[in-house]
C-alpha cells in the first residue's frame, strides 16, 4: 500500500489546484498602503488538483466507516445514514440560504425548524425544543443552564448535581462548567442506580440529577418514576442525557417518565452521518416550567409568517450563531418523516433485538459483570481473557483484522476492562454473525495463540500506535525541515 | 421508507437463541405504566419520492437566492471548488465516528493533523485544535481558556467583536466567576484605545476583539496586543472573515496569544448559518488548557508515522468535572472541508482569495461613496465589508432595493442603536463587476425616490 504523505511534502513551488477568475475591477496598491501585510504565508502548501483527489481519496481509503461495514461503538449509535437525506439537505436553497436574510425570504427554512421542534417533542413527550445546541455535549450545557435560571428565579441557584458514576464524562463536565458541583451517586448490584444514595444525597441544595436511560449499560433504569418523585419532592430537576434514544423511540417517551429536561444526539438516534466527530447537532428538550428560560430567538408564527422571537426576558441567551447545524437539522427532519410511526417504533425493537441476539451469542465467551436485562446495548468485560494477560484493547485491536470496527473500550467506569456493543438497528443478521463469530474467534485465540492478540492489528493500513508516546512528546503539527 | 435489515425468518431464528418469543419480552424491563399505548403522532411514513416532494414545497418559500445579495456580517459567500463537495461526500469521511480505533481512522486523524498546521500557519501561533462548533462558542472557549490560565476576574470584550459572539460569551460566562465587560469604538470604527487603556488592570485576564471587526475595520492588533501584555492580560483575537489571512499579517505575529475563529469562508457553504466551523491556535504553553479534540504524531511497532488523539488527559472523558471544555463531538468534517478548500487554493490561490475580495469591496466603497450624501463614517481599513451612512431611513432604501431583487447589507441600528441609517456591506470575489454596477445604480435610484 502506498504510504500517503502529508500534503506539505507534496507541495513545490508553481503548482495550483485552482484558479480565480481575472480580476474585473481597477486595482488599487493605495489600499494596502496602512496595512500590517504578510509577505507569504509560510509553509502553505502548493500542490496541483489531481494530487489533491489522489491524497484526500487514498487517505478516506484508510478509514472504517459505516458504509462500509459493522461499527458496534456503543453509545454511539453507529446506524446507517440513509442517502436521499443528504440529497434533501443539499438543495441549492438550503446550501445558499444566508442566516441573517430577510425573514421573509427564508420562510421555508423557518418552518423547518418549527416542525423538526414539534416532532422531537412528539418523540419525546416533551413541551418544546431548542434545536441551537451544536452537539450532545451544548446540549447538556444548554440544559443546566436552563435548570439554573429557574433556581436562580427562585431565588437560589443552588450548588449540586447528582450524576451517577455509570454517566457519560461530558455530564459531570457540563455541570462544572455551569458553576455546580458534582455528585456522585452509586449503582447497585443491578447496575441501575442506588435509590437509597440518591435519596440520601438530595437535598434543597441539589438543582439537578443528570440520568441517562437507558443508562451506559443498556439498562433501563426502571425506578425512573421514583427517582423523578425523589427529585421533584424537593423541587429538583431531572435531566436526561437522551444519547441513548435509540432503545426508546415509539416505545417510552421520558416526558411520561417525569423528565424535565432531555437533550437528544440526532447524529445518533436520528441518523445524521458523524462526519469523523461532527458536525452532530444536540437539540434540548423541555417541559412547561423551563420553557420560558429557552435560548433566543425562538419561532413563533405572526400572522401568516414565522418570524423570530428575541423578546424572551427570561431566556439564558444565546448559546451559539445564528440558528444551530441547520443542515444537521433538516437531514434528522428527513429521517423522521420517511419512518413514520411505525418506523420509529421498529428502529427501537431491532436496535434491542439485535443487541440482545449478541449478548446472548457471546455470554458464554466474554464476562458479563451485571446480569440484568439490557435494552439497545451490552457490556461485557475482559475479565475471562484476562487470565491470559489480555486486555480488552487487545481483543479490540484484533477486530480491526476481521474488517470489523472495535465495540467502545474501558467505558462505562463501573466495568472494568469493559467492551461496550451497541449493533443499532440497521445491522442484518448475517452482519452480527459476523462479529459474533470473530469474537467467539478471539476469544479462543485468547487462549491458545494470545500474542496474535497482543500484536494486532496486522492488516491495518499502520500497525498498533504509541499513544503514550504522542502524549509524552506531542508532535501536533508539521514543521518545515530546516536548511 | 424503513432502513431495518433482518427479514421475517432471521428474526424467528434471533428470537429462538435468545430464547423469546416476542421483541415484546425484551421490552419487559420498561414499566407497562411507562409504555406508549399507541402509536407516536408523526405523519405516516414517506418514500424518497415523497420525500423530495415535500421538501420541495418548503424550501420554494426560501426566495433568498433570487436577489443579489451584500449580506455578511460573519457568514460569507465564497467560491467553493468542485474537489470539496465531491471529496468531503465520500463515505470513508461522511460516516465513521470520532477516531477513537487510530490504525482504522489515520484519513480522519491525519488530515486533523494537517488541518492543525494550515490554521497555525494562517494565525501564526504554534498549536490549533481539531476544531470547535462554530466562531461563537470558540470565542467564548477562548474567554474560559484565558481565565483558567490567568485566573484574573476581568474579561473585556471588544463592542466591535461580533454581536452573536458577544451573547454566547455572555451566556457561557454568566455562571463563573467571571466579570464581562465591553470596551467601545473610536470614530475610525477600530477598538477605542482611550477606553481600553481606562479599563484593562492588573485584575483582566483577558481582552478579546475581532479583526476586521464586526464594522469591518482592520484592528492594529500590534498596539492591542502590547497595551495588553503591559497589564498581564493575554490578547485574544477572533477571525470572523479568515479568507482575510491571506493577505493580513497573522495575528499571532502581532502578539496575539490565542485566536480564535469561524472557518465558514473555508469550503463550506452558506447553510443558513450551520454546520460551520470553530477553531482556536495558541501559544505551545498553553496546550494543556487548550480545549477540544487535537491530532498528534506518533509511530506504529514497526516504525512507521502515524496519527492519534492525544493530550486526552485535558478531556471530559477522562478528566471528567475537571476537563477543559465539555466538547466531545465537534465539526470534523467542516474542517475536512476546509482542509480541501485550502490545499486546493494554496499559498497563491488565498491570496488571491483576500486580493480579489478587498479590491472589489474597495471598488464598491468608492462607487458607492461618490453617490451624494452616502457616508462612509469609519475611518479606518477595511477588508471585505464596510459601513456607510445613507441620507435617508434605511428601511425605506431597504424595501426599494428589494424590490429590485437587491439584499444591500445588514441593518446597523438592529445591533448599534447609535448607528442611525448604517448599514454593513459585504463584497466578495462571487460578485461580478456588473452586480456591484447595478447596486450603485440602485442605490442611486433609491435615494432620487421622493
Amino acid at each position: 500500500m502506498i504510504r500517503e504523505p502529508l500534503i506539505f511534502e507534496l507541495s513545490a513551488q508553481g503548482k495550483r489546484a485552482f484558479a480565480f477568475p481575472k480580476l474585473d475591477v481597477p486595482t488599487n496598491r493605495e489600499i494596502l498602503k496602512t496595512l500590517a501585510m504578510r509577505k507569504e504565508i509560510e509553509g502553505f502548501p502548493e500542490v496541483s488538483e489531481v494530487e489533491v483527489v489522489r491524497h484526500f481519496t487514498r487517505l478516506s481509503q484508510t478509514n472504517h466507516c459505516v458504509d462500509i461495514g459493522f461499527y458496534p461503538l456503543g453509545s454511539c449509535t453507529m446506524k446507517y445514514n440513509p442517502k436521499i437525506n443528504e440529497k434533501v439537505a443539499s438543495s441549492p436553497e438550503f446550501l445558499s440560504s444566508h442566516p441573517l436574510a430577510p425573514q421573509e425570504l427564508i420562510q421555508g427554512n423557518l418552518e423547518i425548524l418549527k416542525e423538526t421542534e414539534g416532532l422531537l417533542a412528539e418523540v419525546t413527550g416533551m413541551e418544546a425544543f431548542t434545536l441551537q445546541p451544536s452537539a450532545g455535549a451544548q446540549g447538556e450545557l444548554v440544559g443546566m443552564m436552563l435548570i439554573r435560571a429557574y433556581h436562580q428565579k427562585k431565588g437560589n441557584p443552588r450548588k449540586f448535581v447528582l450524576i451517577p458514576d455509570s454517566a457519560h464524562g461530558t455530564n459531570p463536565s457540563s455541570a462544572h462548567i455551569c458553576g455546580y458541583q458534582v455528585k456522585e451517586v452509586k449503582s447497585n448490584e443491578k447496575g441501575t442506580i442506588d435509590i437509597d444514595d440518591l435519596a440520601q444525597n438530595m437535598t434543597e441544595e441539589v438543582a439537578a440529577l443528570m440520568i441517562t436511560n437507558p443508562n451506559t449499560l443498556g439498562v433501563f433504569e426502571n425506578d425512573i418514576k421514583k427517582i423523578t418523585q425523589i427529585m421533584h419532592s424537593q423541587e429538583g430537576f431531572v435531566y436526561m442525557d437522551g444519547a441513548n434514544m435509540n432503545a426508546l423511540t415509539g416505545i417510552s417517551r421520558p416526558g411520561d417518565m417525569g423528565v424535565d429536561v432531555i437533550h437528544l444526539n440526532l447524529h445518533k438516534t436520528f441518523s445524521t452521518p458523524h462526519g469523523g466527530g461532527g458536525p452532530g447537532a444536540g437539540p434540548v428538550g423541555v417541559n412547561k416550567k423551563l420553557a420560558p428560560f429557552l435560548p433566543i430567538p425562538v419561532i413563533v408564527k405572526k400572522g401568516k409568517l414565522w418570524s423570530l422571537d428575541f423578546n424572551r426576558p427570561q431566556s439564558i441567551g444565546r448559546v451559539r450563531s445564528y440558528f444551530g447545524n441547520f443542515l444537521v437539522l433538516v437531514k434528522a427532519l428527513s429521517y423522521i418523516l420517511s419512518l413514520g410511526p411505525e418506523g420509529l417504533r421498529e428502529v427501537s425493537e431491532t436496535a434491542v433485538l439485535n443487541s440482545n441476539y449478541i449478548r446472548k451469542s457471546l455470554e458464554q465467551d466474554y464476562y458479563l459483570k451485571y446480569q440484568t436485562p439490557t435494552l439497545h446495548e451490552c457490556v461485557f468485560s475482559d475479565k475471562f481473557q484476562r487470565e491470559q494477560g489480555i486486555q480488552n484493547i487487545d481483543i479490540a485491536k484484533r477486530l480491526i483484522d476481521f474488517g470489523l470496527h472495535p465495540p467502545t473500550m474501558s467505558f462505562p467506569l463501573i466495568v472494568y476492562g469493559a467492551l461496550m456493543i451497541e449493533p443499532t438497528e440497521t445491522e442484518s443478521k448475517r452482519d452480527l454473525d459476523l462479529f459474533i463469530e470473530a469474537m467467539k474467534q478471539i476469544a479462543k485465540e485468547a487462549k491458545e495463540n494470545p500474542e496474535i492478540l497482543k500484536s494486532a492489528p496486522h492488516t491495518s493500513y499502520v500497525g498498533r500506535l504509541d499513544e503514550t508516546a504522542a502524549a509524552r512528546n506531542p508532535v501536533l503539527r508539521w514543521d518545515a525541515p530546516r536548511g | 421508507m424503513k432502513y431495518t435489515s433482518l427479514s421475517d425468518q432471521d428474526k424467528k431464528k434471533m428470537m429462538a437463541t435468545i430464547g423469546i418469543t416476542s421483541v415484546e419480552d425484551l421490552l419487559r424491563t420498561i414499566p407497562e405504566e411507562l409504555k406508549l399505548k399507541q402509536a407516536l403522532n408523526v405523519p405516516p411514513s414517506l418514500s424518497e419520492q415523497e420525500l423530495l416532494s415535500y421538501f420541495e414545497k418548503i424550501r420554494v418559500q426560501n426566495k433568498y437566492t433570487d436577489y443579489l445579495s451584500f449580506l455578511g456580517g460573519g457568514a460569507y459567500n465564497h467560491f467553493i471548488p468542485y474537489s470539496v463537495d465531491y471529496l468531503s461526500s465520500r463515505g470513508e469521511f461522511l460516516t465513521p465516528y470520532t477516531p477513537y480505533q487510530p490504525e482504522v481512522s489515520q484519513g480522519t486523524l491525519q488530515i486533523i493533523f494537517e488541518f492543525q498546521t494550515l490554521i497555525c500557519q494562517l494565525t501564526g501561533l504554534d498549536i490549533a485544535n481539531a476544531s470547535l462548533y462554530d466562531g461563537a462558542s470558540a470565542a467564548a472557549e477562548a474567554v474560559l481558556m484565558a481565565h483558567r490560565l490567568q485566573g484574573k476576574p476581568k474579561a473585556l470584550i471588544a463592542r466591535t467583536l461580533h454581536p452573536q459572539y458577544r451573547e454566547v460569551i455572555k451566556t457561557y460566562v454568566k455562571n463563573m466567576d467571571i466579570e464581562a465587560e465591553e470596551i467601545g469604538y473610536s470614530s475610525h470604527g477600530e477598538i477605542d484605545f482611550e477606553d481600553l487603556k481606562e479599563k484593562i488592570d492588573e485584575e483582566t485576564s483577558v481582552f478579546i476583539c475581532q479583526s476586521p471587526n464586526f464594522m469591518g475595520v482592520i484592528e492594529d492588533v500590534k498596539k492591542i496586543s502590547e497595551l495588553t501584555h503591559l497589564h498581564h492580560a493575554l490578547c485574544t483575537v477572533v477571525i470572523a472573515e479568515p479568507a482575510s489571512l491571506g493577505l493580513l499579517e497573522a495575528p499571532g505575529k502581532l502578539g496575539a496569544d490565542i485566536v480564535a475563529g469561524e472557518g465558514q469562508s473555508f469550503g463550506i457553504p452558506l447553510s443558513f448559518g450551520g454546520p460551520y466551523l470553530g477553531f482556536m491556535a495558541c501559544k505551545k504553553d498553553f496546550v494543556r488548557q487548550l480545549p477540544g479534540r487535537i491530532a498528534g504524531q506518533t509511530t506504529d511497532v514497526e516504525g512507521r508515522r502515524g496519527f492519534v488523539l492525544t493530550l486526552s488527559t485535558r478531556e471530559q472523558h477522562i478528566r471528567r468535572e475537571r476537563a477543559t471544555s465539555n466538547i466531545c463531538t465537534n465539526q470534523a468534517w467542516c474542517a475536512l472541508r476546509a482542509t480541501i478548500f485550502l490545499v486546493s487554493l494554496g499559498k497563491e490561490g488565498l491570496k488571491e482569495l483576500a486580493w480579489q475580495n478587498m479590491h472589489k469591496a474597495h471598488y464598491a466603497l468608492e462607487q458607492l461613496t461618490q453617490l451624494e450624501g452616502v457616508k462612509s463614517i469609519f475611518s479606518g481599513s477595511c477588508f471585505n465589508e464596510f459601513v456607510l451612512q445613507l441620507p435617508k431611513e434605511w428601511i425605506e432604501i431597504d424595501e426599494f432595493l428589494k424590490k429590485k431583487k437587491i439584499i444591500a447589507g445588514l441593518n446597523l441600528e438592529e445591533f448599534y442603536p447609535e448607528l442611525r441609517n448604517c448599514a454593513l456591506f459585504c463584497v466578495t470575489e462571487m460578485h461580478r463587476k456588473e452586480d456591484l454596477d447595478r447596486l450603485v445604480k440602485s442605490m442611486n435610484e433609491a435615494l432620487a425616490q421622493e
